[in-house]
């Protein structure tokens, strides 16, 4: 175990010495943050505009914007702590290179998801929680410690529900071996999670509820924060993320079995 | 100039075996492509609740969105560009050398490569259109007329797409990489194209900045022609304008395409 502490620390230190040579990417990264942040709000304030009631079922606009706080948070987790490193697999099986990492005496999971982060993601991270404070302010309160703690332990399952999405795509890399582009697949999927859930009906919310969570990711933390989240959904939460992280290892370790290598 | 006519079909059967090979990979673009789908189920469902109307007037409706996203994923499928992505991973690379030095203009074996690459984006088309055929015929404009000038409206629209990413991806012979700028651009399109919000619903300042953009050619006008949204006198001067942005940007990528391959000096190898 401390070994693997170890190991994160050093790895996080070669993405932070990257981060650093590249420093003006510091600024690109902020203004490209706000940017998208944009695209995110601003079909919030248009459906919105001038109009006091709720536009959609249960949600007035300075609690859609938390949901959207929410987005912008998760993706900034996505984008720089997870598509990294695990774009690097995709990289690694097409040219074989992944010898290199199982042949190092870790577990190859581990070193593959912690090979690189985008460290400037950061910026977008203080976005999404810009956004919080925006909504929060709005409306005139503060959410309670209470939710507060709450979204907490959401925002733990919520990452690990997306990191465990990703080893479940990535994996097909093994069986399907030109997917450059899964990453943008993924994050195409994760754009539905910009709404509140109750915008979803019929089969869509089906599917949004069991087969990919997005309702996990943003809808419930949002409902934390402001306070009216059932506790019996954070048991869910958790007890998905769990059946997640422990179905993605097992088809990690399937498709691993499936690798051939391939010539130099 | 007949050298260059004579050499397109080669190059069109190359680029189609070229996107034939690599389907996997466009199957996977495709489905990134949700966006109008996730726009189309929050319109729908605030349409549902309160009647949404736009600046000019018109109203919105559940099915008139449903119309709407429909066609914009449709317009997405055939306007679409990656040709400064192409552009940047050859200047890196290297290899743009190989496409210097054959005898015929790069831009133009850019454009075959694109225009190749569209039967097999028919082929994701074409469900879309008959379910938008089915379900929201109504909202589809009668007058043949419209449709008349729709064509145009879409290479327009496709010019506009083609040349603008070649006019961001010449920025990669000046700076190290493009990639960050196109990344910019590629969010304004998202929203000042029509693509996430109908254009006619946004407040009137807004408004005001995205009729002086191109974006709004490259997307939203060609849906809001299917859409029956624009008279033919309307539609007229849309697609007039629409040609106009798009010279200017095959003026533009000319000359700063001239101007940087200058400074092209073919690293890697």
């Amino acid at each position: 175990m401390g070994r693997y502490l170890q190991l994160l620390k050093l790895q996080l230190r070669t993405s932070a010495l990257l981060a650093a040579q590249y420093r003006w990417d510091f600024l690109i990264d902020g203004l490209i943050s706000l940017v998208w942040a944009a695209t995110a709000i601003a079909p919030l304030l248009i459906v919105y505009s001038g109009r006091s009631q709720t536009m959609i079922p249960g949600w007035s606009m300075n609690e859609a914007l938390v949901v959207t706080g929410w987005f912008i948070l998760l993706q900034a987790i996505l984008e720089g702590a997870i598509n990294p490193g695990l774009q690097a697999v995709v990289d690694h099986i097409r040219k074989g290179t992944l010898d290199f990492v199982l042949l190092k005496p870790a577990d190859a999971q581990f070193l593959v998801s912690t090979s690189r982060f985008q460290l400037w993601r950061v910026v977008s991270v203080g976005t999404g929680i810009a956004v919080f404070f925006i909504a929060f302010g709005r409306m005139g309160r503060a959410p309670s410690p209470a939710g507060l703690a709450q979204a907490t332990v959401l925002l733990c399952t919520a990452t690990l529900v997306l990191y465990s999405m990703w080893i479940l795509i990535v994996s097909t890399a093994f069986y399907v071996v030109k997917v450059d582009n899964l990453t943008y697949m993924f994050s195409s999927i994760f754009d539905a999670a910009r709404w509140p859930s109750s915008v979803f009906r019929g089969v869509l919310k089906a599917v949004f509820t069991f087969v990919i969570p997005l309702a996990l990711m943003t809808t419930w933390p949002a409902e934390a924060l402001l306070g009216r989240l059932e506790p019996v959904t954070l048991v869910y939460a958790i007890a998905a993320s769990l059946g997640f992280a422990a179905a993605s290892r097992t088809v990690w370790l399937l498709s691993l079995r499936r690798y051939a290598s391939a010539g130099g | 100039m007949t050298r260059t006519l004579r050499a397109l079909p080669t190059l069109l059967r190359i680029g189609l075996a070229e996107a034939v090979a690599y389907r996997a990979e466009m199957f996977v673009w495709v489905l990134s492509t949700t966006m109008p789908f996730v726009m189309w189920v929050m319109w729908s469902s605030v349409a549902e609740r309160t009647p949404v109307v736009g600046q000019s007037g018109k109203a919105y409706s559940a099915s008139a969105f449903s119309a709407y996203f429909f066609c914009a994923f449709i317009v997405r499928q055939i306007v679409s560009s990656w040709a400064s992505w192409e552009m940047n991973f050859e200047v890196r690379q290297g290899t743009l050398a190989m496409r210097l030095l054959r005898p015929i203009h790069p831009m133009i074996s850019y454009a075959m490569g694109h225009i190749a690459a569209l039967p097999l984006r028919f082929f994701v088309v074409t469900p879309v259109t008959v379910a938008l055929l089915l379900t929201c015929l109504d909202e589809l404009p009668k007058d043949p007329r419209i449709w008349a000038l729709w064509v145009p409206c879409m290479v327009g629209a496709w010019l506009v797409a083609f040349l603008s990413n070649i006019a961001v991806g010449t920025l990669c012979f000046f700076m190290e990489s493009s990639l960050k700028v196109m990344e910019v651009w590629l969010a304004c399109l998202m929203v000042f194209s029509g693509y996430l919000i109908p254009l006619d619903l946004f407040p009137p300042a807004l408004r005001a900045v995205a009729d002086v953009l191109p974006f709004h050619y490259q997307i939203g006008v060609p849906i809001e022609v299917m859409t029956g949204r624009h008279t033919f006198e309307q539609t007229a001067r849309l697609v007039a304008t629409q040609w106009a942005w798009a010279f200017a940007l095959l003026m533009l990528s000319l000359v700063a395409w001239r101007s940087g391959v200058k400074r092209f000096q073919a690293f890697g190898g």
